[in-house]
């Protein structure tokens, strides 16, 4: 087990490698980002040359990333255009969007799985179509379109919480960001579940452990729920890491400066040190919930062991 | 047994970590909301600046927003009429509209003490059009004599200070101009021009973590990419004094979002209403809503580098586009108002007097399908059957005007093949595009002025190789006349030679004038005395809070 | 991650014998033990199933009486004729458009109103259908099938093959949909649909893969597949014929509500500018050009979203129908 984390720890080198080079090299082939620093104007060309050479764009690719992965071992992330620190820019969002992913992923959990669970074991009767129903509208209305009806309903037609989030983003502001950030997901992890249980409900196992009188809320819990969770956690686990990187809608719509916003920015304005910081984080982000999915699933089923 | 052992344990670690997450989300639930904010203070939006708050670095809205406050240069246009009025100049003075002495008022100083002097401001502009210091306004300096010495266009620079800027004594300085330029003194209300204090090169990290400048406001507190805190400074020896005690400025992502925030009661001011609320900003806002011209006209340019639109005949073909464009239909429903369609090529904050003619394009920039079906025909039809429309479309929603634009020439030409849109992913991309000539049809080209003169909409757009002569039109007239109203020291001659110069655009058609762009916002039932100046920006001095 | 089949593993061993396994069952009260065993009748198409039929006719004998089936089977072949033949309902031209119709509601004629550029929603709406439909089945066909191939394997075999496999899938989970739509779009483009499609599957693929992986990780522990693999099965038939119908339904799930997500992920392509492109239609660009509109026009949102509910929906329904039919322990 001790060893087995390690192995997997030490996997991350070559995916932290893999990673930043394939991202510095797809914001490269972007292509020059100083033309766009002049706004409506044609950009001076001395000037230009300047900040480019600055910046390093003047060299070849593998030059640049060479320069950049140097800078990184020495802690020096580099900076945004702004002349902010990219280090600086990451140790404000993260926290920020950390908190809206761990709002969005209990939302997740106890109204997915809850709902997931009554479907499975009504099967086919009313609890499981409305469900189905909710899936669907959740699948097919976009994230803005829902997030902007429940911001006016929630901030302005009912005054019950601010419409945008303030800048220390504490979790009683993120909850209804983190309810609309969890929409989308929360459809996947209910038919999962669903459909987990529906699977097992069948088995042999429950149906000794209902002969042989337990309550009924044990058999859920501990049988039933315990053996249907793989699938859930999986995505679960898959889920946080593009909860993160990916809630540029949600964090719009509230006013969120978070990681989504950052990486956005970074991409549009074609500044790699952002987005390589950025992503290169979020990878680490991956790995890791990946590498808690694997634990997890010795947890659920014992019989599944790490060497 | 293992096996057993462990199920024991794991209901029990699960419990604990469900505890700990509701016990962290039940914690958090009793942190503060929102900082307060201190009365008569004005909460505006805002956006992220793009680049360091330096004058000379700022080339865009946002920043310029912080550097209408806490700076006054030596004049200042005028937020009603945009005539550039004296501020700290005492008197500027030309016998030949190229070399220039410019005296200094007395009795100004910056918000930490220093005197503002005539060095305050020799020293500003050598700062920014010195390469090394890679000013993004720096070619706003280049009609002084001597910059091609400290901005060379490659290579290292041979001087440290332009040759043409010569301090006389503490109050007076004399300024020597390559060419004749007449409005020269006119253009000295943009950002790039104000007097920095001695703070600003001594302790140059420190002044951009927070800047310090001459204007009515202070900064008391930034932090960035979130809120800046500004507060009225009392000590301020201008007649702009600020009428409110501060000015929050809150930075907003999503335009949206600051518009939900104004109903909701959080925010006193939104500078920019989101197009998709225009339907029914009226029934939102009433009487607190502001739709007014600003200095900002759109057009399509034409790549006239490519011979199939610079062939004789093409210019029927342009013109033919031009007509093909129902802008009357599309600023009502698109916009609802706030674009008026162009009918020259400046814009009506100009005013009569600045050279705005309203009807000066004629029957090229009315709609009329017929005649732009005939046109077209008669140019030779367009290049290759038909036409694709490039713009970037990050920003702006641009999207929604190029599919208007696009079937009203569809429509025109009963061909709804005739004109695509070419959709671009990033400025960046679209501005290399731009300048490394890969267009082949016409693209979006947005101008907003530095400042309110003809010359600024005409010279650096249509001038043979100005710098956003993106489309490479050059007409030898046009340069010729561009030059003699620059030389013109009578401001009603020189507006003349300018409207000659559009006229032959009107015949050349280098680039459709589409519409000129408003400037639209918002604000609260607490704050009243809301104006946009000719810049679209909120004239934040005259805003008054209710208690 | 596993690396030793547990067939090897003596602990395991015990749950094939039935007397073992039965025994175990009262008395551990451990679920995760309790499995089926095989004394409980053979598994259809497992060794000892004989001259049976194979699960996979047995499903289709099911499927075809299945109503649920039916249903969804006639609404996605209604929504095919109309992807490949739409003038047959609309036979407007969905490019015609007039402003001064803009967002205007119903109309003789005009069902469903018009949308910000006064073109006619029904006739978008059922234009559309060919390119969302296109992208939305190839898109989470490429990636259901690179991602269980892929993800089954490692899950599978575990060890290296897991490590590496997986940790690819963590580099391209890496990517942001904007930045790889932006590089790998404005490389590849052209007007057909097909580089759309491919740069779905290449972002989708790693999902998919990770909830298969996870599926057959948990499907190889169970007592039938240690005992068909003590039996003298080769990884292909183990594979196949015991762990794949065992491990499907998480991936059917996944990839049936993906189909959705990806229909409308095409939109969130076209809004940045290197998605679909006109003359193209579709339901993600309108539905971007709708979501908003909502204050203004929620008509525009309603129908293309509609339509995409109702595809959703039939291939949630099938893919369910199929699941069910593919499940032995319902026989």
């Amino acid at each position: 087990m001790g060893r087995y984390v390690v192995r997997r720890l030490l996997q991350m080198i070559p995916v932290f490698v893999g990673s930043t080079f394939l991202i510095f090299f797809m914001v490269y082939a972007l292509g020059d980002p100083v033309a766009a620093l002049f706004g409506d104007k044609a950009p001076d060309p001395a000037t230009a040359a300047r900040i480019r050479s600055e910046l390093y764009l003047d060299a070849p690719l593998w030059k640049q990333y060479l320069h950049y992965m140097g800078q990184i071992l020495t802690g020096d992330f580099g900076t945004a255009f702004t002349g902010q620190p990219v280090l600086e820019l990451m140790a404000d969002a993260f926290p920020v969007t950390l908190r809206l992913t761990i709002v969005a992923v209990c939302f997740e959990i106890l109204f997915g799985i809850t709902l997931g669970l009554l479907g499975g074991l009504r099967r086919g009767r009313g609890t499981d179509t409305t469900v189905l129903l909710l899936t669907l509208v959740v699948v097919s209305v976009p994230t803005f379109v829902s997030g902007y009806v429940l911001q006016y309903l929630f901030g302005v037609k009912w005054g019950l919480v601010s419409p945008s989030v303030s800048p220390y983003a504490t979790f009683d502001e993120l909850m209804l960001p983190g309810l609309v950030l969890a929409l989308t997901s929360l459809a996947y992890v209910t038919r999962l579940t669903r459909t987990s249980v529906a699977e097992n409900s069948r088995a042999d196992y429950l149906r000794t452990a209902v002969a042989k009188g337990l309550p009924r809320h044990r058999v859920v819990t501990r049988h039933l729920l315990r053996n249907s969770l793989i699938p859930v956690v999986t995505f679960i686990g898959t889920d946080i890491g593009a909860l993160m990187g990916g809630a540029i809608v949600t964090e719009r719509i509230f006013n969120i400066h978070g990681v989504g916003y950052q990486l956005y920015q970074g991409i549009l304005r074609q500044n790699s040190p952002t987005v390589v910081g950025f992503v290169t984080v979020l990878v680490l982000v991956f790995l890791l919930a990946n590498l808690l999915v694997d634990l997890l699933y010795a947890v659920l089923d014992p019989r599944i062991r790490h060497a | 047994m293992r096996g057993r052992r462990r199920t024991l344990h794991r209901p029990s670690r699960a419990r604990a970590g469900a505890a700990a997450v509701a016990l962290l989300l039940g914690a958090a639930g009793c942190g503060g909301g929102a900082g307060s904010t201190g009365a008569g203070v004005v909460r505006a939006s805002w956006g992220d600046p793009q680049n360091p708050l330096e004058p000379a670095n700022t080339n865009e809205v946002q920043g310029g927003k912080v550097l209408a406050m806490i700076f006054r240069g030596l004049k200042q246009y005028d937020p009603g009429t945009g005539e550039a009025k004296n501020m700290l100049a005492e008197k500027i003075e030309s016998k030949d509209q190229q070399h220039f002495t410019v005296t200094v008022k007395d009795g100004w100083t910056f918000s930490n003490g220093e005197k503002v002097t005539a060095a305050s401001f020799v020293d500003a502009w050598n700062y920014a059009a010195h390469v090394d210091n890679k000013q993004k306004n720096a070619p706003f300096f280049q009609e002084i004599e001597g910059y091609d010495k400290v901005h060379p266009r490659s290579g290292t620079p041979t001087a440290r200070t332009l040759s043409g800027l010569v301090l006389k004594d503490e109050h007076t300085f004399t300024v020597a101009l390559r060419t004749k330029f007449s409005t020269w003194p006119d253009t000295l209300g943009y950002a790039a021009y104000v007097p920095l204090p001695r703070a600003f090169f001594d302790h140059h990290a420190a002044w951009l973590k927070k800047p310090v400048g001459n204007g009515p406001y202070r900064i008391d507190a930034y932090t960035r990419g979130s809120v800046m805190k500004l507060s009225r400074w009392d000590g301020y020896p201008g007649e702009d004094k600020a009428r409110n005690s501060g000015v929050e400025l809150r930075v907003y992502t999503d335009n949206n979002t600051a518009y939900t925030d104004l109903q909701a009661g959080n925010l006193d001011l939104v500078d920019d209403i989101p197009s998709t609320q225009l339907k029914n900003v009226r029934a939102d806002l009433g009487d607190r809503y502001i739709n007014q011209p600003a200095g900002i006209v759109q057009t399509l340019a034409f790549p006239l580098y490519d011979p199939a639109w610079s062939r004789p005949g093409a210019d029927k073909v342009r013109r033919g586009i031009s007509m093909a464009i129902d802008r009357d239909r599309i600023t009502r429903t698109i916009y609802r108002k706030t674009r008026t369609p162009a009918t020259d090529w400046t814009s009506p904050v100009l005013g009569e007097k600045g050279g705005y003619k309203a009807g000066l394009c004629g029957e090229a920039c009315t709609y009329d399908p017929e005649k732009a079906k005939r046109l077209i025909q008669d140019g030779g039809g367009l290049p290759g059957g038909r036409i694709t429309l490039t713009s970037n479309v990050d920003t702006g929603s641009h999207r929604l005007w190029m599919d208007a634009v696009c079937n009203s020439i569809n429509n025109a030409l009963g061909n709804d093949r005739a004109c695509t849109v070419n959709p671009v992913g990033t400025f960046a991309d679209f501005r290399n595009q731009m300048t490394e000539q890969r267009l082949t049809g016409p693209f979006r080209s947005g101008w907003q002025m530095d400042y309110p003169l003809a010359q600024n909409f005409l010279q650096p757009l249509y001038y043979t190789d100005a710098s956003s002569n993106y489309g490479k039109f050059s007409d030898a007239e046009f340069d010729g006349l561009v030059d003699e109203a620059n030389a013109e020291s009578d401001t009603a001659r020189a507006v003349g030679k300018f409207q000659d110069a559009e006229r032959i655009l009107a015949r050349q058609m280098p680039a459709i004038p589409l519409w000129y762009q408003n400037g639209s916002a918002g604000y609260s039932e607490n704050v009243a005395d809301v104006h946009l100046n000719p810049f679209s920006v909120p004239v934040y001095e005259r805003i008054t809070v209710k208690p | 991650m596993p690396e030793q089949p547990a067939a090897h593993d003596p602990g395991a061993d015990t749950a094939v014998g039935p007397a073992a396994g039965g025994a175990m069952a009262v008395a551990t009260d451990d679920a995760g033990t309790l499995q089926r065993s095989l004394d409980q009748g053979p598994v259809p198409g497992g060794p000892g199933s004989g001259k049976a039929r194979s699960l996979w006719s047995d499903a289709w004998h099911d499927l075809r009486r299945n109503p649920v089936f039916v249903a969804s089977a006639l609404v996605i072949a209604f929504l095919l004729l109309i992807a490949v033949w739409p003038q047959s309902i609309a036979p407007g031209n969905p490019l015609s458009c007039d402003l001064a119709m803009a967002q205007d509601g119903p109309s003789p004629g005009h069902p469903f109103g018009f949308d910000t550029q006064g073109c006619d929603v029904y006739t978008r709406t059922v234009h559309g259908a060919r390119a969302s439909i296109t992208v939305g089945l190839c898109a989470t066909a490429g990636a259901a099938l690179l991602g269980s191939v892929l993800g089954g394997l490692a899950g599978y075999y575990g060890g290296w093959w897991d490590a590496l496999l997986s940790r690819l899938a963590d580099v391209f989970f890496g990517i942001p949909v904007i930045l790889g739509g932006l590089v790998f779009l404005s490389v590849v483009t052209s007007d057909t649909v097909w580089p759309v499609v491919g740069f779905i599957v290449l972002l989708g693929w790693p999902q998919i893969s990770r909830i298969a992986r996870g599926a057959v990780v948990g499907a190889k522990q169970h007592d039938y597949v240690q005992a068909a693999r003590s039996l003298g099965a080769g990884h292909t038939r183990l594979l196949l014929r015991h762990i794949a119908p065992n491990a499907v339904a998480p991936v059917i799930v996944v990839a049936t509500i993906a189909l959705g997500t990806y229909i409308a992920l095409e939109a969130t392509l076209s809004f940045i500018g290197v998605g679909l492109r006109p003359p193209t239609v579709s339901w993600g660009i309108d539905i971007s050009n709708a979501s908003t509109q909502i204050r203004n026009a929620p008509h525009m949102l309603l129908w293309p979203a509609g339509a995409l509910s109702i595809t959703v929906l039939s291939f949630i329904m099938l893919g369910d129908a199929v699941r069910d039919a593919l499940d032995p322990k319902l026989r």
